[in-house]
């Protein structure tokens, strides 16, 4: 019977359900089925997705609130009569400037705006994972080797000069190399290379706790419990108390489950070094959006 | 031909038999997991999930009572598959049968090739109604006679015995598959059979079991990236060089042999683009293909996913010529059946005799009869409720929402746990085997 009570449709509670299925179909009598795990994958990722992307659309909304007000606060030390006409004018200008900028105008308008913003934000950062996930092959980049966060693209006027005198329509893209995990930023034609040791180290801390873990499926319940250890890497990041309750595999483990089960099908331990040296391609897409 | 009649509203069906123990305390071993009717219709096989195959021999008519359609009776249960275990990866195998497949008859004998996870074997099914009787050198109950006693001669002769019928494993199959095999198909040349598993199909002579062929091998370089395995696979019924399979990502490949040794590329890509405002995220999960089927006269396919059943052209590659919705009400419940794993059940589908109409299951004992025809679908139940002799099945409606009209039922009050994954029709008549999890039911076409 089915439960008459409405299910969650919720993000958070299907990856946990996931993570379960994944875990039991471990102890299933006849060996782990290949085809429900790939599927329950699917599942994971499309919810983690969309998790990700609603709590990076709110951080990265606080943060450019912050840094707005930053600007706007320095601005007021150094004139206080022209700050509010300035920072409404500015914030006017960005709303009429460019299409992508609506989503940042929503994060500077009051919090009943907010929502619509979050909405915008979905298709445009989903489309840039999806587009390669949906298509026949996963692996497939936009790019070859550089992945435009589309986060960034709805986000033009970041760190932009907010002095009346500046042209409004500056152009800021972040860009992320998927081989060597640095990332670059183009500001007004210009190239800037952002040192990112919180990312790499994200990237790294994701690598290491993977080399730990065993191909032996018996130890296997045990690494379960260890899968909260992964996500440090990211709170570094982020700083966000609130993702301390939650514990979503970060996304490169989900393609090392694969690589385990894999390994277990085919009767012969992989060579850790190899099987994990690199973040799987598909896993690179969805740990770029997040980083 | 009555028997080929269409089989949507048309045709009345009536309860004929049901095959399997009353009590709803069902043992895991007796879930049926496979039916199957072999080429004439005379002989009915299930598999269960604990390894044995049931025979059920149609009775020649009786033509004193022509209303009383012949029944189905136990002709030979055997044992084909055991619980093995892998010691070297430490995995247990079960016994599950998963599929069987007659071969066509060349002889007195029936043979047919059932599998489970990863041994295929095919089985000689054979009757025995005389023996011997006479020798010389024996006695009766086979104990050597004293030769010095012997003082006469007699030849010996056959003397009617009671009917046994003995199943003999021909042959074994094993150690070709990695991952669990989901499909067996005979070749229409009689002497070939593929056999699929999750990532790779093997070709096998049904002689020779020592060695197979690998005809098609999806498995990425590095397991990492897989995104799709092989759900179904089936060779075409008149050509012996063609052969469908589908995958967890709803396509369906249409190879030929003759192309290559190795069938990686295939000759058709069948997929229907998918419908953007559906997506949702189990969408993954409901484009699945849980079976494929050619229809009998080889022009079409269908196949099945969670909550449809499509007809395609062999010609036509970019969309099905037809949909039909199973149980589109459980759209909005695929996040209760993600979490009960309702939302991981296979269910197969099959055609009629002339193809005119196909068959799937559904929850609650439901089975739904869509008529390509008459563009009419109905739904029936398989229940010990309606099971008094000849008694015409009545059409049931399911209620989505809003009020619920008199004889409907709610989704909500749909039993889960009763589902028909496993049907099958009778290649001529319209005789229909339906399993529900422990039991199999018989209907016929109601005779005036």
């Amino acid at each position: 019977m089915i439960n008459t009570m409405e299910c969650a449709v919720d993000a958070q509670s299907l990856i946990s359900i996931s993570l379960r299925k994944i875990h039991n179909s471990r102890t299933q009598r006849g060996g782990i089925k290949l085809h429900k795990n790939l599927l329950v994958s699917y599942v994971l990722r499309n919810a983690r997705q969309v998790y990700m992307n609603e709590k990076y659309a709110e951080i990265y909304r606080m943060q450019q609130y912050e840094e707005v007000m930053t600007v706007c606060n320095e601005i007021q030390e150094l004139n206080p009569l022209d700050l509010v006409e300035d920072c409404e004018e500015q914030t006017g200008d960005c709303c009429g400037s460019a299409n992508e900028s609506a989503s940042l105008c929503g994060a500077l308008l009051p919090v009943s705006h907010q929502a619509p913003a979050v909405q915008h934000l979905q298709p445009s950062s989903a489309c840039s994972v999806p587009l390669a996930l949906q298509s026949e092959e996963v692996c497939k980049a936009p790019e070859p080797s550089f992945y435009r966060s589309c986060c960034a693209e709805a986000y033009p006027v970041s760190n932009c000069d907010f002095s009346p005198v500046n042209n409004m329509h500056c152009n800021k893209t972040t860009v992320l190399d998927l081989d060597t995990h640095v990332v670059t930023t183009v500001e007004n034609g210009y190239l800037h290379q952002d040192c990112c040791a919180s990312l790499q180290q994200c990237c790294q801390g994701a690598q290491s706790p993977a080399k730990k873990r065993k191909l032996d499926f018996g130890y296997y319940v045990s690494e379960i419990e260890e899968v909260p250890d992964f996500t440090p890497c990211k709170r570094a990041k982020f700083e966000d108390s609130s993702y301390a309750s939650t514990e979503p595999l970060d996304t490169s483990n989900i393609s090392n489950l694969i690589s385990i089960f894999g390994s277990g099908f085919t009767g012969l331990p992989k060579p850790l070094d190899s099987s994990q040296s690199e973040i799987p391609q598909y896993a690179r897409h969805i740990n770029v959006q997040h980083t | 031909m009555a028997g080929a009649g269409g089989g949507g509203n048309d045709v009345q069906w009536c309860f004929s038999q049901v095959k399997g123990a009353i009590d709803d305390d069902v043992a895991e071993a007796d879930i049926i997991s496979t039916v199957e009717f072999n080429h004439s219709g005379e002989l009915l096989a299930t598999g269960d999930k604990g390894g044995r195959v049931v025979i059920f021999q149609q009775e020649t008519e009786n033509k004193s009572q022509p209303q009383c359609r012949s029944e189905y009776n136990v002709y030979s249960t055997f044992q084909s598959h055991e619980p093995e275990f892998d010691y070297l990866k430490s995995l247990e195998i079960e016994e599950k049968i998963n599929k069987i497949r007659w071969l066509p008859q060349k002889n007195a004998a029936q043979f047919l090739l059932s599998t489970n996870d990863k041994t295929i074997k095919l089985w000689k099914i054979s009757e025995r109604d005389k023996r011997p009787e006479g020798y010389n050198l024996k006695e009766e109950d086979g104990r050597y006679r004293d030769a010095a006693t012997i003082t006469t001669l007699r030849v010996p002769v056959f003397r009617p015995m009671d009917l046994m019928v003995e199943a003999s494993p021909r042959r074994v199959f094993a150690n070709a598959h990695t991952y669990h095999i989901n499909s067996i198909s005979v070749n229409s040349d009689n002497e070939t059979y593929l056999s699929a598993d999750d990532l790779r199909i093997n070709l096998w002579h049904l002689e020779i079991t020592d060695r197979s062929f690998n005809i098609v091998d999806i498995k990425p370089a590095n397991m990492e990236e897989l995104t799709e395995v092989i759900t179904a696979a089936e060779f075409h019924p008149h050509q012996c060089n063609t052969f469908v399979y589908s995958s967890s990502k709803g396509t369906i490949r249409l190879c030929d042999m003759r192309a290559s040794a190795l069938c990686d590329k295939h000759s058709k890509l069948f997929e229907e683009p998918e419908d953007p405002s559906n997506r949702s995220f189990f969408s993954e999960i409901i484009s699945s293909i849980s079976d494929v089927k050619f229809s009998h006269n080889g022009r079409y396919m269908m196949t099945r996913d969670y909550l449809s059943v499509k007809i395609w052209d062999l010609n036509m590659e970019n969309r099905p010529v037809e949909t039909y919705q199973v149980h589109e009400y459980l759209r909005s419940k695929l996040c209760s059946l993600y979490e009960n794993d309702c939302i991981f059940d296979k269910f197969e589908c099959c055609w009629n005799g002339n193809d005119s109409v196909v068959m799937t299951g559904s929850y609650n004992n439901f089975f739904r009869m869509l008529d390509r025809s008459q563009r009419r679908d109905v739904t029936l139940e398989a229940s010990r409720e309606s099971c008094k002799p000849r008694q015409v099945l009545k059409p049931r409606r399911v209620c989505a929402g809003g009020k619920r009209k008199k004889d409907e039922i709610s989704v909500d009050s749909l039993d889960f746990n009763k589902k028909i994954l496993h049907t099958a029709w009778h290649p001529q008549e319209n005789i229909i085997a339906v399993a529900t999890t422990n039991n199999l039911y018989i209907f016929q076409e109601k005779v005036n």
